[in-house]
């Protein structure tokens, strides 16, 4: 299991990139479920 | 065509001051850089045909506001779209007036300037070539976003981010001309292509700025 | 002729709400999919460990960034040639979703290139610029887009922008050919067998296939957005 996290000892490169990405991804989805509300009023 | 770039022309040199705003600020620039990354005198000849070309660019650059926005306001932009000349050949001689006093001065200028940083003189041909290959295309270039921010607001800093990811290639064969040269490799590759970029350009460029004046006067 | 019937903005939003709920489960169960062969079967690589795991995301969202612009390109000439409201609008729908996968491309493509070539970002690299190049060519669109009032008029000259733009996608693709800087060449091709392992490509396809399915449910919904607001 912590080697899974610890991915060969890049996990700042491996995680960094996994993160941010979701998180983009789950940001963009959250702004247009907003905009999406917003505009149906 | 003929009439429509003597037009121009004429419009351009009553308005001589435009091409001595435009020397002075390469001028200005290209002096810039090395108060700013100190006088070292090999540093600044490595440095010298990217700093001049980006001066270049940005010299170029600063008219483009003003290509269209004179006919846009006082309505001979209308008489040009309904007018008999091609609205293409129009664009293109706008963006050859435009070059006449934005980009040639530059070329003419640039070896001088070349001087101060002690570029080898054997370069300075490299240097002016390159630029009188690359200026052209950017003066076409920048036709297009001139004529697509036409009466936008945000004007010119929307006008330079819609313009400089499109310079860059031309910025890179360039500069890159120079440098391959001064290397001892020769920059006839990176001529070649900024070539083939003054002839695509010329021949695509004017029609994508008519259709962007067509947009706009919507 | 169905597709005509499609071109209206009242009678596509019911479309592409379907579309996006139906593609947000497919992007949900195919990253999913993705990311388990990506971390559970793909073997650890040879030479760079457990770091190459980046790929699975990298290299689809460069795909990604390329396929939406080429898309969003395609709507700016549909909407320019054929003057309709809805191509315009797609077009716009596209960007941001674009312009977020060039960003997680770039980034992803910084952290894999520090622990492999001790470097986050190499300027003189064909393939790192021209993607730099891509990402302001989105921010360029949306600016354009957002300083002209007019939907109509700002639809047509973000359109043109993004064709003038269009010519960037191949020297993206193509730069790693081109010159060979630094930027490792092309591992996957439609022609030749794949350089790399089966499951590596697979857990790489998956996740592709996770984004494009993605990208459609955002931009579906954030046409149906646009569709509301315009009024249309």
């Amino acid at each position: 299991m912590s080697e899974f996290f610890h991915m060969g000892g890049y996990a700042w490169y491996v995680w960094g990139s996994y993160a941010v990405t979701f998180a983009c991804l789950a940001i963009e989805m959250v702004l247009l479920l907003k905009r999406s509300r917003e505009a149906k009023t | 065509m003929r009439v429509v770039v003597w037009r121009e022309l004429l419009v351009a040199m009553r308005r001589r001051s435009d091409v001595g705003t435009v020397l002075l600020f390469f001028v200005i620039v290209v002096s810039l850089f090395p108060l700013g990354i100190g006088a070292d005198p090999d540093k600044l000849r490595v440095l010298a045909p990217g700093i001049i070309w980006v001066a270049a660019l940005l010299s170029s650059m600063l008219s483009l506001g003003r290509l269209f926005a004179a006919d846009y306001a006082d309505g001979t932009l209308e008489q040009m779209l309904l007018g008999a000349a091609p609205l293409g050949a129009t664009a293109a001689a706008k963006a050859f007036a435009h070059w006449l006093v934005s980009g040639l001065p530059l070329v003419a200028i640039a070896p001088l300037l070349a001087l101060q940083y002690d570029l080898p003189a054997g370069l300075y041909g490299m240097l002016a070539l390159s630029l009188l290959l690359g200026t052209p295309v950017l003066s076409l270039i920048g036709g297009i976003g001139a004529a697509l921010t036409l009466g936008v607001r945000g004007g010119g800093v929307l006008l330079a981010l819609l313009v400089l990811p499109l310079y860059v290639p031309v910025l890179v064969m360039g500069a890159g001309s120079v440098e391959m040269a001064s290397a001892g490799l020769g920059g006839q590759g990176q001529l070649l292509i900024l070539g083939a970029m003054l002839i695509v350009a010329a021949a695509f460029a004017p029609w994508a700025t008519a259709a962007a004046l067509r947009i706009s006067s919507e | 002729m169905r597709w005509f019937w499609y071109a209206s903005p009242q009678t596509f939003y019911p479309l592409a709400g379907k579309l996006a709920r139906w593609c947000g489960f497919a992007a949900a169960l195919l990253s999913a999919a993705g990311l388990y062969i990506g971390f559970f079967v793909a073997p650890t690589d040879a030479q760079q460990g457990e770091a190459y795991r980046i790929i699975f995301i990298h290299v689809p969202a460069a795909w990604m960034s390329m396929f939406i612009y080429v898309v969003m390109a395609f709507w700016a000439a549909l909407g320019l040639a054929l003057n309709t409201r809805l191509s315009g609008m797609m077009a716009s729908a596209l960007a941001p979703t674009g312009a977020l996968f060039t960003f997680i491309a770039l980034w992803t493509g910084a952290l894999w290139g520090r622990p492999t070539w001790g470097a986050y970002w190499v300027w003189g690299d064909a393939r790192l610029m021209s993607e730099l190049i891509l990402l302001f060519l989105y921010f360029g669109f949306m600016a354009l887009h957002a300083s002209i009032d007019d939907p109509r008029r700002a639809d047509r000259a973000a359109g043109l922008l993004a064709l003038v733009g269009v010519v960037n996608i191949p020297i993206i693709y193509y730069s790693v050919k081109w010159w060979n800087t630094l930027h490792q060449g092309a591992s996957v091709s439609l022609t030749s067998a794949p350089k790399m392992a089966a499951t590596m490509l697979s857990g790489m396809l998956v996740m592709a296939l996770a984004f494009w399915m993605y990208s459609i449910a955002a931009a579906m919904l954030r046409v149906r957005c646009i569709i509301r607001e315009r009024g249309a």
